[in-house]
C-alpha cells in the first residue's frame, strides 16, 4: 500500500494580469466603472505612501514600531473596499490599508505604534475593531462576533459578514484552526483572509506548510480560494462573492491573496538576513500599483494628469500625517485608570487618589501631576 | 543648547529596546542643503544596518559624531539649519523642551540620561518609613526619612542611624554577608555606582590580608597602574570583531580541526593564468591564480564531496550538501568578512571570475550583505596576499573544509629529473575530523595539487 498527498496544481483566481491586461473570470465577473478603478489606484498610492511616511518617523524616532504593509496593498485595498457599512472587520496590525478603506485616520494608527493610545480608534464607529498583536487571535474574536450576528438574525437578506485578517504564520497557530472548526461547525458568517506574504517574519511558507494554504478550508469542510493578493480587481471580486456567501447564512470562507511583504517584517526586522534579493526583484516585476496603473493608461481611463494629481496628493499626505504625528498629545499618567472599568470602580478610585498624590508631592507638580 | 532654527536630530532607537548604534557612513557634510526624508547616514544596531532618514529639511549645520563612532541612543549626531522656524516647528519645541527626550521611544535611555525632579520636602509622600526605596546613594534623591534624621547631605560613613544607601544587587548583598564584608566599606565600581561581585571579592581580599584589613577604603592600586593604562589602548570589542571571535572560538571548540599541507609546482597553472587573460571571454575580467585555485578545489569537491558537508549536531546527521557556496575570506577595513559565491559549481569560469571579482569589490567597499555571508558551504582563505607560506586555518563554522593558500614565489624544484626555478606555492586544508577521516581530506588536497600542478591534463581526465 502507497500513502501519497494529491499534488495539484494550486488554482490562481486573477483578474489583472502584472501587465495590466484585464481578464474576465466566470465565476467572479467584476463590472467597475473608470471612476471606480480610478479610486482603487488612488487608495492605494495614498496607502503606500502613509505607510512609507510611517517607516520614516520610526526612523525619526517618532515611532516605537511600525510594520509596513508594502507590496501587500491591492489585497488590502481590494478585500477592503469589497466590505459594507454593516460588516465588521477583524485586522492583525498590518492592516493599514483596510483601515484608510474603513475611514480610519492614518493618525489614530500612528497614535497606537507612538504608544501614546492603547486602542486608537472606536470599532463601533468603523466597523474595524483594533488591532490584534497577538498572532491569529483575532480570528477567534472574529468567529465568536459571526456567531453573534448569526444569534442576532442579522443573516439572511440584508445580512451583515464579519472578516478576519491574518498573515501566513497565523495559520500555523492554534487559535486559527480553532476558528476554522468553530466556524464552519457553526456555519458562521465570517471570512477568513489570509495574506500569504511569503514570509512569516524570517520563516519562509515551505517551512509552514505541506499544503496550499487555501486548501486547509476543506478538511474543515468549507471552501478555500487562492486569488492574486497582488490583483486589487480580483481581490475585490472575490471577496465580495465571499462576504455574499457569509451574509446569505452558507457560512464561512477562506481566501489565501497570495502576495508578498516586500518590505521588512518590521521596523526591527532586517530580511537581508535571511532572503535574497533575486526574490524581491521578482515580485517588484509583479507589483499591484504598477499593474493597475499600466491598465488605466492602456484603457485611457486614466492619463497622466490623473497620475501627476494622486501622486501630489500623496505627498500632501505624507507631509500632513508627519505633522500629525509629532503633535499627537502624550497621555497623561492618570488617564490609565479611566480605561479599567467601564463603571465607576470604588478600588480603581483609590488607587487613583494614592497615585495622584504621589505625583503631587513632587516639587512644582500641578494639579494633574504633569508628566 | 538649541539655536533658534538649529535642530538636532538625537539618534533613535529604530529597533525595540536598542541602547546604542554605531555610525557606519555619513552620506551628507556640513553646508548641504537636505529634504525630509533624505537619508543622511547609516547605522548598525545589534540587529541590523539601517539607513536614516532626516526628519528635519534645511542645511546641515554640524555632523556631530563621526562615523565610526558607536554612541547611545538619544545621542544629537546632527544639527540642521531649518531657517528660523521653517515648517518643522513641532520638533523644535520638543527639542527644547528640558527633562524629556521625545526620540526616546524604546526602553534605552540611560539611567543618567533621565532627570529625576525633586521630591517636596515635607514628608507628604506616602513612602513607607524606613529607606526601602530604590535609592541612589550618589543620587539628588532622599526618601523623607532621611531628610528628617540627617539634614548633612553625606551622613558620615560609620554611624549606623543615617548611612548612606548601598547600591547592590541581591546575589551580590549574599555573598558580601557569606563572606563578612560591611558592603558600605567597599568601593563600588559597576554602572551607576553600584557593587559588584569583584568589588566584595576584592574587599574580601584586602581584609584577608593583615597590613590592609586596618584599611577601610579598596585594596590599593599598584602603582605603576596609572602609567601603563596611558601606554595601552583598550578598543572596545564590537561589530565584525565581537562576531568573528565568536565564531572562531565557536568553531575552534566544537570542531576537533586537522590541517594538512602540500607543496605544489605551479607554473603550468601560472602559464595557463596568462592564457586565459587573452581569451575573449575573459576581456574586462580579473583573472587571478585565486580563480584556478577556486576551480581546482571545485572539481576535487566534485570527486570527494564529503569535505563540502556539514555536521548537524542536533539532529545527528551528516550532511552532505550537492551544492557548493564557495566562501572567501577577505580582510576588509570594517575585519574579517567571508561572502560566499552561491552555487560556484556550477558556473562557467568567465561567470567564476566574474562572481569572484565582484564579491571582492563589495567586500572591499564594505557593502557585503548578511545575505552573501549566509549559507557558505566551504571557503578559501588567500593568505599568500600576505607574502607568507601557510597557516592553519579555522573553520568557517558549519564547514567541514577551508582551504589556505600560500604566497606562489620561486623556488628551486626538482623537474623532470633535473634541479630547476619553478613557482611553488603551499596549500593548507584544514577539515573537521569528525567527519572527515584524515584519508578524505588527504585525498581532496592531493587532487586539488595535482590539478595546480597540470590544469589541462587534469581537466581533460576528470571531465
Amino acid at each position: 500500500m502507497s500513502i501519497t498527498t494529491a499534488q495539484e496544481e494550486p488554482e490562481l483566481i486573477q483578474l489583472l494580469t502584472p501587465d495590466g491586461e484585464l481578464r474576465e473570470h466566470p465565476d467572479y465577473p467584476l463590472d467597475l466603472t473608470a471612476a471606480e478603478k480610478r479610486g482603487l489606484y488612488r487608495d492605494m498610492v495614498l496607502v503606500r505612501r502613509f505607510d512609507s511616511e510611517a517607516v520614516s518617523l520610526q526612523r525619526h524616532g517618532e515611532l516605537g514600531l511600525w510594520a509596513s504593509l508594502l507590496g501587500q496593498e491591492a489585497a488590502q485595498v481590494g478585500s477592503g473596499r469589497a466590505l459594507g457599512a454593516d460588516d465588521m472587520a477583524f485586522p492583525s496590525y498590518r492592516e493599514h490599508g483596510v483601515a484608510w478603506c474603513r475611514g480610519v485616520a492614518p493618525k489614530s494608527l500612528l497614535a497606537l505604534f507612538r504608544g501614546v493610545t492603547n486602542g486608537g480608534w472606536s470599532p463601533d464607529e468603523h466597523g474595524f475593531h483594533l488591532y490584534t498583536i497577538v498572532i491569529g487571535a483575532q480570528t477567534l474574536h472574529a468567529t465568536g462576533y459571526a456567531m453573534g450576528v448569526q444569534r442576532d438574525g442579522a443573516v439572511g437578506d440584508g445580512g451583515s459578514a464579519v472578516i478576519s485578517y491574518f498573515g501566513d504564520g497565523a495559520t500555523s497557530q492554534g487559535d486559527t484552526n480553532e476558528a476554522f472548526n468553530f466556524a464552519a461547525v457553526n456555519n458562521a458568517p465570517v471570512v477568513f483572509f489570509c495574506q500569504n506574504n511569503q514570509w512569516a517574519i524570517s520563516e519562509s511558507n515551505d517551512r509552514q506548510t505541506r499544503v496550499p494554504l487555501y486548501r486547509r478550508a476543506s478538511g474543515f469542510g468549507f471552501p478555500g480560494l487562492r486569488v492574486d493578493g497582488n490583483d486589487v480587481f480580483a481581490s475585490l471580486a472575490v471577496t465580495r462573492a465571499a462576504l455574499q456567501h457569509a451574509r446569505e447564512g452558507q457560512g464561512p470562507t477562506l481566501i489565501e491573496a497570495f502576495t508578498y511583504r516586500m518590505g521588512a517584517h518590521t521596523t526591527t526586522d532586517d530580511p537581508t538576513r535571511y532572503r535574497i534579493a533575486a526574490e524581491l526583484e521578482e515580485w517588484k516585476l509583479k507589483d499591484p500599483i504598477s499593474r493597475l496603473r499600466a491598465h488605466l493608461a492602456g484603457t485611457g481611463e486614466g492619463d497622466e494628469e490623473f497620475f501627476a494629481a494622486v501622486d501630489a496628493e500623496a505627498e500632501r499626505l505624507g507631509e500632513q500625517v508627519r505633522q500629525e504625528c509629532r503633535s499627537l498629545p502624550d497621555p497623561q499618567p492618570l488617564d490609565i485608570f479611566h480605561e479599567v472599568y467601564a463603571e465607576p470602580h470604588a478600588h480603581i478610585d483609590r488607587q487613583r487618589a494614592e497615585f495622584a498624590d504621589y505625583l503631587a508631592s513632587f516639587e512644582g507638580a500641578g494639579a494633574e501631576g504633569g508628566r | 543648547m538649541t539655536q533658534q532654527g538649529v535642530q538636532q536630530f538625537r539618534l533613535p532607537d529604530v529597533g525595540e529596546g536598542l541602547v546604542e548604534a554605531e555610525i557606519l557612513s555619513w552620506n551628507v557634510r556640513p553646508g548641504d542643503e537636505i529634504t525630509v526624508n533624505q537619508i543622511i547616514c547609516e547605522i548598525e544596531t545589534v540587529k541590523a544596518v539601517v539607513e536614516l532618514p532626516s526628519p528635519f529639511a534645511g542645511t546641515v549645520r554640524e555632523v556631530l559624531v563621526e562615523a565610526g563612532t558607536t554612541v547611545d541612543v538619544g545621542t544629537p549626531i546632527i544639527s540642521v539649519d531649518t531657517g528660523g522656524g521653517g515648517p518643522e516647528p513641532a520638533a523644535e519645541e520638543e527639542a527644547e523642551d528640558e527633562g524629556r527626550q521625545p526620540v526616546l521611544v524604546g526602553y534605552g535611555a540611560k539611567a543618567g540620561a533621565t532627570r529625576r525632579r525633586p521630591r517636596r520636602r515635607p514628608g507628604a509622600a506616602p513612602d513607607g518609613p524606613g529607606g526601602a526605596a530604590p535609592n541612589g546613594a550618589a543620587g539628588p534623591r532622599a526618601t523623607p526619612a532621611e531628610a528628617a534624621a540627617a539634614p548633612p547631605p553625606r551622613p558620615a560613613s560609620g554611624g549606623p542611624a543615617g548611612r548612606p544607601t548601598v547600591l547592590a544587587k541581591p546575589p551580590v548583598r549574599k555573598l558580601a554577608k557569606d563572606l563578612g564584608v560591611d558592603l558600605h566599606t567597599v568601593t563600588p565600581t559597576g554602572p551607576g555606582g553600584t557593587v559588584t561581585r569583584e568589588d566584595v571579592q576584592r574587599r574580601h581580599g584586602a581584609a584577608a590580608e593583615p597590613s590592609a584589613a586596618a584599611a577601610p577604603e579598596a585594596a590599593p592600586v599598584p602603582a605603576a597602574a596609572p602609567d601603563r593604562a596611558a601606554r595601552e589602548e583598550r578598543i572596545p570589542i564590537r561589530g565584525v570583531r565581537k562576531h568573528t571571535a565568536a565564531a572562531m572560538v565557536g568553531s575552534a571548540f566544537t570542531a576537533p580541526h586537522v590541517t594538512e599541507f602540500l607543496q605544489v609546482d605551479v607554473t603550468k597553472t601560472m602559464k595557463a593564468v596568462r592564457r586565459l587573460r587573452e581569451r575573449p571571454e575573459f576581456a574586462g575580467l580579473k583573472v587571478s591564480p585565486l580563480l584556478l585555485v577556486a576551480r581546482a578545489l571545485l572539481t576535487a569537491i566534485r570527486r570527494h564531496p564529503g569535505i563540502n558537508a556539514t555536521w548537524d549536531e542536533d539532529a545527528q546527521e551528516i550532511v552532505v550538501k550537492h551544492y557548493v557556496n564557495l566562501g572567501i575570506a577577505a580582510a576588509t577595513d570594517r575585519g574579517l568578512v567571508v561572502p560566499n559565491v552561491k552555487d560556484a559549481d556550477r558556473l562557467p569560469l568567465p561567470d567564476l571570475a566574474r562572481a569572484l571579482q565582484e564579491l571582492a569589490e563589495t567586500a572591499r567597499a564594505g557593502r557585503t550583505t548578511p545575505a552573501a555571508m549566509a549559507g557558505g558551504t566551504i571557503t578559501i582563505t588567500n593568505v599568500g596576499v600576505f607574502g607568507v607560506d601557510s597557516g592553519t586555518p579555522i573553520l568557517n563554522p558549519g564547514e567541514a573544509a577551508i582551504l589556505a593558500v600560500g604566497q606562489i614565489r620561486d623556488m628551486p624544484w626538482v623537474h623532470k629529473g633535473q634541479l630547476k626555478v619553478r613557482k611553488v606555492t603551499t596549500l593548507g586544508l584544514s577539515f573537521d575530523h569528525r567527519l572527515v577521516d584524515g584519508e578524505l581530506g588527504s585525498k581532496a588536497l592531493r587532487d586539488i595539487g595535482a590539478w595546480l600542478t597540470d590544469p589541462e591534463a587534469t581537466a581533460l581526465a576528470w571531465g
